[in-house]
């Protein structure tokens, strides 16, 4: 189960016939099992990692750290869904330390992020501050390096 | 003076490699898969890199002692005792050589000479051969079988021992068969081997990688320890092949005649690799884990590509190593290697290159990427069906 999880991690593509021959399994049982990881919320999509920096389209991406008030009997839950509703909202984590929420906000602009941040994010009621870091260049995301040589660049000797 | 004339005839009738022309086939081709080389595809984990860039930003740009740096015996010592329930003392039973293959080297040095004969199974790695002809020692080979899954079967060793017999190779993990011997096939190795006066040298460098449990080394076994010299390596488990570290370990009057030899030839590993060594024992099972998941996952993916191209298959279950049977085809390995790569562009190796007894088979790693790995197993079922 969990070598499955770690082959879909690094290829979503990865298909159950392909699976089930990498690790010895029908492929009834990786399908299956595959199901059943879906349906516990395991696995909870596929995606595809995109480097926009090589594409056409402009895209900026900024980290927020957020200071909330928790409310009562919710605690952070019912701010972050207030936040992470918004489809500009990549990704919500609840954090230990200096702040409360780390909100990753995904622009066409930094015009674009930033009024996102004045208008929509500070004004919530529970907000206390927001501090905006602008992402200048991505290196690596999700365990991928952006701009790796990948070459085999490995010389024949003897055996 | 005709110089060929100046070369020792053991080193000179010791025939060159038969597998140079697929490489030079293979540089001047584009999309060409390798399936020839025998190193891991990985790049050495970073932690492992760090810890020898650190060592030189340092400045530990000198030698060590000649047996490698204590540290480093020492966390070899404590390795080989959690991995392999052999213990041995740090400041006489190990000696950091310049990847296994020196330690094979001096091993064979130290120990025989001209009249002296060296047991070495087949197929396998061809150095053996090599560096038992370097000596002046005979070679005695015996052929593994298929049938017996290129495990060596104790009376193939009773008859293959003769008054003259001073070293036995066990050369498993093997390369190029991927054939392991189990606890029951070691146990009766060991008993034929535990009243003989002869030194066992295992070279157990894939010990890391197999796929059917863990690995028993030949040195846990109380009644060879003395007699047995364990050769082992960082090149396979660790991604390390370029860094040329590996160790010995045995009876200290073996590992000091030994070390008689690299103070001299080496006089001790590169520095560099050893820091690097070092980390690696110290903090890189998880990756080694990683590694091994990945290469038992290609290892079915070849293997079942094989057979269903149509060829016989016998399953490998150590090393990164599948060696295939092209028979059923009507070529020799070597016609089926060239025109394997001539026509589809796979490079793989002939069976033979690793002994006569090799002829009729192929070595194809899957130390290479899934994708590729998917593309030349299409190439060759094509060619097979072709050549059907």
């Amino acid at each position: 189960m969990e070598e499955i999880l770690e082959i879909l991690e690094s290829n979503a593509r990865a298909t159950a016939e392909e699976i089930a021959l990498m690790l010895d399994k029908s492929v009834e049982e990786v399908k299956a099992t595959i199901k059943k990881l879906e349906e516990e919320n395991v696995i909870v999509g596929y995606n595809t990692l995109i480097n926009w920096e090589n594409s056409t389209r402009e895209n900026v991406t900024a980290l927020i750290e957020v200071k909330v008030t928790p409310q009562r009997g919710q605690g952070f839950e019912k701010v972050a869904e207030r936040i992470y509703r918004y489809p500009q909202v990549k990704s919500c984590y609840l954090m230990s330390g200096g702040f409360d929420l780390t909100v990753i906000i995904e622009g066409k602009s930094m015009k674009d992020v930033a009024l996102f941040v004045a208008e929509k994010l500070a004004p919530l009621e529970s907000v206390l501050s927001t501090a905006t870091h602008f992402v200048l260049k991505k290196y690596k995301d999700d365990g991928v390096v952006f701009e790796e040589n990948n070459k085999d660049d490995r010389e024949v000797l003897i055996l | 003076m005709n110089l060929q004339d100046m070369i020792r005839p053991a080193v000179r009738d010791v025939p060159p490699s038969g597998i140079r022309k697929y490489f030079d086939l293979i540089n001047e081709m584009k999309e060409a898969i390798s399936l020839g080389i025998g190193e891991p595809d990985f790049v050495t984990p970073w932690g492992i890199r760090e810890a020898g860039i650190y060592s030189l930003e340092k400045g530990h740009t000198h030698y060590s002692s000649n047996p490698g740096f204590i540290e480093l015996r020492r966390q070899i010592a404590k390795y080989v005792e959690r991995k392999y329930d052999a213990v041995y003392d740090p400041a006489k039973e190990i000696v950091v050589t310049v990847g296994a293959s020196e330690g094979i080297d001096i091993a064979l040095r130290a120990l025989v000479g001209p009249g002296d004969e060296v047991i070495i199974p087949e197929p396998s790695f061809v150095a053996y051969k090599g560096c038992t002809a370097f000596t002046g020692a005979t070679p005695v080979v015996i052929e593994l079988k298929e049938e017996d899954e290129f495990r060596l079967k104790p009376e193939q060793l009773i008859k293959a021992l003769t008054d003259r017999t001073k070293v036995v190779i066990l050369p498993f993990p093997n390369n190029p068969t991927g054939a392991v011997m189990t606890e029951e096939d070691q146990r009766k190795i060991v008993d034929v081997l535990k009243d003989k006066d002869v030194i066992i040298i295992s070279d157990e460098i894939y010990a890391e990688l197999t796929y059917s449990g863990k690995h028993r080394s030949f040195a846990s076994y109380p009644e060879i320890k003395e007699k047995t010299i364990l050769i082992n390596g960082f090149s396979k488990a660790f991604a390390m092949t370029g860094w040329r570290i590996g160790y010995a370990c045995g009876h200290p009057v073996l590992i000091e005649a030994m070390n008689k030899i690299h103070q001299y030839a080496i006089m001790c590993a590169p520095t560099t690799a050893q820091y690097a060594a070092a980390e690696a024992l110290s903090s890189c099972d998880d990756e080694v884990d990683a590694m091994v998941r990945e290469y038992n996952r290609r290892r079915r993916v070849m293997v079942n590509g094989f057979r269903k191209a149509g060829l016989e298959c016998f399953e490998p279950l150590g090393a990164f190593y599948v060696f295939p049977c092209i028979k059923s085809t009507g070529m020799s390995s070597d016609e089926f290697c060239e025109r394997l790569l001539v026509e589809e562009k796979v490079l793989t190796v002939p069976g033979s290159a690793f002994g006569a007894c090799g002829e009729g088979y192929i070595r194809a790693t899957y130390a290479n990427s899934y994708e590729n790995i998917v593309e030349a197993m299409k190439r060759i079922s094509r060619f097979v069906s072709a050549h059907k």
